[in-house]
């Protein structure tokens, strides 16, 4: 989980050709005409003052790792949970009034759910998730352990600037902030994903095995409850990803390669 | 087949397990991915198989606790409906009522053969529990029994015995048990649903009950239980659920 979530609107500013003068990179580098092909330099003849970009390691490979195993288990659990869904679409006990829920009743195309089956999606749900907490408790004992978390934990002290980058995209501000590795608003969206990735974990357990871990079922306001944030997380992870997707690809597509090769030229980098 | 007795509006979007099952297994792999999303296959299938033998030896050996109760509930937070679930084509019902017995054998050193009246007289466990099926509902109901210790008591198993094997009369539905499950304080055989004698649609005469097991676990229609040492199948379990199937 990842790099983008950059100012669109710089970007729409650069198609426009609107003469650029600030000169600090971190800060909003003159952006090239056109999505920029990550390793090509900005073309000279349209931003003649641009510095060459440098190549900077972005992404450890534990980070790299775990982002793309984490995206392939997440699919696989996604999609054998929708099939799971099927059997009761519905939160609430027998007889009693159903959580709001607009999914209620819903078939799902066989093309997103997994496991032929309940007891097939189940197997396949369970077995994922052993894969999902591991490669989940090493991105975490990662960002721990190497202080990479300071770049990606939204605190208080990010509020002022997260109200600034917010600005920012809503043209309220002309420069871009200088921001660190990434900018607030980044942080508080992947600060977000990352706790609810242990709620969805938690919330699991919760469902799987309501009485040995009964304390854990009634945090979450019991069994259906738990059901229900179970299945709530999972839209809020459809909607990071298509968001992520999309800002990768329209703001920064050079994020791809950092979060495959571990290297980034683009245009943020700089490294708080 | 499923009926959802006393939510008729909901039934027709329940499950139709059997017919579901009859489909799938009948269907082969191939029109099985194209119908129903992909099951991983000849070669993913054996594997996600054994992943979840492992996840159940977790459930039966770490996570089961022999004396953690589950949470009771008041009377009047019972749920207005409780679905009716049985394999066979049409609800099983005896034609002889008093001619029914719970045969109790296998390695035991007193075979049982026990009426309804005298599992009465046995002593008894109630209690109000949360039903959890394994589709994702679940349901809030009394219950009220015999305790499977009584009747280990009374039967008197051989030191070889480890698991039961809990019969019915709805087809060849069937449930195997770990002996430690079956001696939880919250096992019952029971008799008596919501203060009532236990209805046909319910596993009349007699079910076993406990809240520590997802709901297919627990047998309805019951004829015999069979005490073994070797451990014995069931009807969902040998089908891909898991064999423990503790909550």
């Amino acid at each position: 989980m990842h790099p983008p979530g950059i100012p669109l609107s710089s970007f729409r500013r650069s198609n426009t050709l609107t003469i650029v003068t600030d000169p600090t990179p971190s800060a909003d580098p003159p952006a090239p005409a056109a999505p920029a092909a990550p390793a090509a330099p900005p073309a000279a003849s349209e931003a003649p003052a641009a510095p060459a970009r440098p190549l900077v390691r972005r992404h450890h490979w534990i980070v790299r790792l775990t982002h793309w195993a984490t995206a392939v288990v997440l699919a696989g659990m996604i999609t054998s949970g929708l099939q799971i869904y099927e059997a009761y679409s519905r939160f609430g006990n027998r007889g009693a009034p159903a959580f709001p829920n607009a999914f209620e009743g819903s078939r799902f195309p066989a093309t997103v759910r997994l496991g032929g089956w309940l007891a097939g999606a189940l197997n396949w749900h369970f077995a994922l998730m052993w894969p999902l907490i591991t490669f989940g408790l090493l991105y975490a004992t990662y960002l721990v352990a190497s202080g990479e978390w300071r770049s990606l934990l939204f605190r208080p002290s990010d509020v002022p600037g997260a109200i600034d980058m917010a600005k920012y995209y809503l043209r309220l501000r002309k420069e871009h902030p200088v921001q660190g590795k990434h900018n607030p608003l980044q942080k508080l969206a992947y600060t977000t994903v990352i706790v609810l990735g242990g709620l969805a974990v938690l919330t699991g357990l919760a469902i799987y095995k309501p009485l040995q871990f009964s304390w854990l079922t009634a945090a979450f306001g019991g069994f259906q409850a738990a059901r229900y944030w179970h299945f709530w997380i999972v839209w809020i992870f459809v909607g990071f990803s298509i968001v992520h997707v999309l800002l990768v690809f329209v703001v920064d597509p050079a994020s791809l390669r950092a979060m495959i090769t571990g290297w980034y030229r683009g245009r943020f980098p700089s490294h708080g | 087949m499923v009926r959802s007795d006393q939510t008729p509006s909901r039934g027709a979007a329940e499950v139709d397990r059997r017919g579901f099952l009859k489909l799938t297994a009948g269907a082969g792999t191939a029109s099985l991915v194209a119908a129903c999303g992909w099951d991983g296959g000849d070669l993913v299938r054996p594997r996600l198989l054994s992943i979840s033998r492992f996840n159940d030896w977790i459930g039966e050996k770490v996570l089961y606790s022999p004396t953690r109760l589950a949470p009771t509930y008041d009377p009047s937070e019972r749920s207005r409906s409780l679905p009716s679930y049985f394999i066979s084509r049409d609800m099983p019902t005896l034609r002889d009522p008093s001619a029914w017995r719970l045969s109790v054998d296998g390695l035991v050193e007193r075979p049982l053969s026990l009426s309804l009246d005298d599992l009465r007289r046995l002593p008894s466990t109630s209690y109000t529990v949360k039903h959890h099926c394994v589709e994702g509902w679940s349901a809030i109901a009394s219950w009220a029994g015999v305790p499977v210790s009584a009747i280990v008591e009374r039967c008197e198993p051989r030191a070889t015995a480890r698991y039961i094997m809990f019969r019915s009369f709805d087809s060849d539905y069937s449930n195997g048990w770990d002996m430690a499950s079956a001696m939880h304080p919250q096992t019952i055989l029971a008799h008596t649903m919501n203060d009532q004698p236990l209805g046909p649609d319910h596993g009349a005469p007699l079910r076993l009950y406990s809240p520590t097991k997802l709901g297919y676990k627990l047998t309805k229609y019951l004829v015999s239980m069979t005490f073994m040492d070797t451990r014995p199948g069931g009807y969902w379990e040998d089908q891909g659920y898991p064999w423990f199937g503790g909550v």
